[in-house]
């Protein structure tokens, strides 16, 4: 089970989110301008990694506001968490995005990256 | 194993082979059985990274069906159930194909619709299919609770008889000592880290056992394949989620078919032995470590409670997850790569038990000549940027 760490709730249970994906993939500024195969991408294709991930939860029996999570998609570590406004938390240094639990200091992640 | 001698003989990896196939889950052995047996191609490894058939293959509900709404799912389905029903002759060992029929539950108006609808498209498909009313369900299913009192009562369900479920380490262990006895080379403990590149021409890949050269490369790692795919720089409409099932303790035979609800999200059958087989959906977000939430495991136990009250005398006894890759369209990418020489059998989700002869049958002869099945055609990784029908779960009769 998660506790997910909601920037303004505190930890929380999963059951009380909807999982929102990769962090940070923004609509294309000119969807025009791309062609067929970078418009699937951006439809389609999602990062998947094993290891650290900056994904988007949104806490629908809580604030019901979204937040960015880093998580391990491994062992489930989450090193970060913070409103979905800032930056979404870089799953290689495990910085920005806010502070897993708000009522202590940052627990970054200590093998940051992708996992062999 | 059966018997003294093991069923396939454990080798040391070769400096190359024609074909190397990444994973031994029940796709790359029998993709490696149908190579050598039907292509001539027997210069084959199997690489695994852990033990033989310890994945996905290992881990399933075991259920086969061919149902599928897609004309092209129907089509795949159906082939990979047609070769189930010869596949305990056709390897000289059993599999335990137990044609028990599978139920698939509807539960709202727009479920009994989509069932009907898909019914009808099963037996323009030549598929056997059929309408059951809720005393029809009770006939065949006892101890269901039909009564319209439930929260999401049974209002039908679709029905194939020859449906059923296998026993999956024999068909695993079937199809490795038949790749075997044809000279295929199972290497278990064997990793593969990355690849060796020529160009755009796959030739090989790297090992926790040193490099290997290969004439082709197919990826069978259900789950993991965009993890080997991103060391090429090949991004792949694929996400890992973890799927998990559970069995109860031993019981007196209470179901002797399987009953499978999307709505509720719950499916299940008896083993021989008696346990409850019990699946569920996959965990909502992505994920490699094999145990599921225990919120998945809620939903599921408190869907087959108020399906059939008699489970509530049941106890858990394990729970267990794997990890499966699912695409976009719930469908499987079948076929070959922008890299030459690299091919592609993932995503088949929480699905690809069923199709495991076929996806072997037409994904070794896809290899073997370059060239899609015509079975996998719309299978293909270019499907996402052609301009198909995507993002069609309903399509392929299946819910996540
Ligand atoms: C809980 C659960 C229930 C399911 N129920 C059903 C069901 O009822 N019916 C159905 O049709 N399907 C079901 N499925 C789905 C089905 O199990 C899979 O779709 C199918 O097994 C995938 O093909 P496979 O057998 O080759 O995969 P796997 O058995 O997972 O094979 C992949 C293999 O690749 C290996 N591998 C991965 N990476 C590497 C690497 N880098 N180097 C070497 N080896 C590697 C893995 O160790 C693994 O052994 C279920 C799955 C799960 C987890
Ligand atoms: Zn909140």
């Amino acid at each position: 089970m998660l506790l997910i760490p909601c920037p303004w709730c505190g930890p929380r249970d999963e059951a009380e989110f909807r999982y929102g994906g990769q962090a940070g993939v923004a609509h294309p500024q000119d969807p025009w301008a791309l062609d067929d195969r970078a418009w699937a991408d951006y439809l389609f294709v999602r990062d998947n990694p094993e290891g650290w991930f900056a994904e988007r939860w949104f806490h629908t029996s809580g604030c019901r506001r979204w937040c960015h999570v880093l998580r391990d998609t491994v062992d489930n570590r989450i090193a970060a968490s913070g409103p979905a406004t800032t930056q979404a938390p870089d799953p290689g240094t495990g910085r920005g995005g806010g502070r897993a639990d708000p009522s202590s200091p940052a627990t970054a992640p200590t093998t940051p990256g992708r996992r062999a | 194993m059966t018997g003294d001698a093991p069923l396939w003989r454990r080798r040391e990896p070769e400096a190359g082979y024609d074909v190397v196939i990444v994973g031994s889950g029940g796709h790359g052995l029998a993709t490696a059985y149908y190579l050598a047996r039907e292509h001539g191609i027997r210069d084959v490894a199997v690489l695994e990274r852990g033990w033989l058939a310890g994945g996905n293959m290992a881990r399933n509900t075991a259920i086969i069906r061919s149902n599928y709404l897609w004309d092209a799912s129907a089509g795949i389905y159906e082939h990979a159930l047609g070769l189930w029903e010869g596949l305990e002759e056709e390897l000289g060992r059993p599999v335990l194909l137990s044609q028990r029929g599978v139920l698939n539950l509807a539960h709202t108006t727009h479920d009994v619709r989509e069932s009907v609808r898909r019914v009808n498209a099963n037996r323009l498909n030549g598929i056997d299919a059929e309408w059951l009313d809720p005393e029809e369900v009770k006939k065949l299913v006892p101890i269901i609770d039909i009564t319209p009192a439930l929260r999401y009562p049974v209002l039908g369900a679709t029905y194939q008889p020859r449906a059923g479920i296998a026993k999956h380490d024999l068909v695993a262990w079937a199809f490795a000592a038949a790749a075997d006895a044809l000279g295929v080379h199972l290497i278990e403990d064997c990793e593969v880290t990355g690849f060796q590149r020529r160009g755009d021409r796959v030739v090989g890949v790297e090992t926790g056992r040193g490099p290997i050269a290969a004439g082709r490369v197919a990826l069978c790692a259900a789950g993991h394949t965009s993890v080997l795919t991103d060391r090429l720089g090949l991004r792949l409409p694929l996400q890992s989620h973890p799927l998990q099932a559970l069995v109860t303790q031993l019981l007196e035979p209470v179901i002797d078919t399987v009953v499978m609800s999307n709505t509720v999200h719950v499916y299940v059958s008896q083993a021989d032995k008696g346990e409850l087989v019990l699946g569920a959906g996959i965990d909502a977000y992505n994920g490699y470590g094999r145990r599921g939430s225990f919120a998945t495991i809620e939903h599921q136990v408190a869907a087959a409670v108020a399906l059939f009250p008699v489970f509530e005398h049941a106890e858990l006894l394990r729970t267990w997850g794997g990890i499966v890759d699912v695409t976009p369209d719930a469908s499987p990418i079948i076929g070959r790569t922008p890299y030459e020489g690299l091919y592609l059998n993932c995503g088949w989700g929480t699905g690809g038990f069923k199709a495991t002869p076929g996806a072997g049958h037409v994904f070794a002869d896809t290899i073997a000549n370059d060239r899609p099945h015509p079975l996998a055609e719309p299978f293909g990784l270019d499907r996402f940027a052609a301009g198909a029908l995507v993002d069609e779960h309903g399509a392929a009769a299946v819910a996540h």
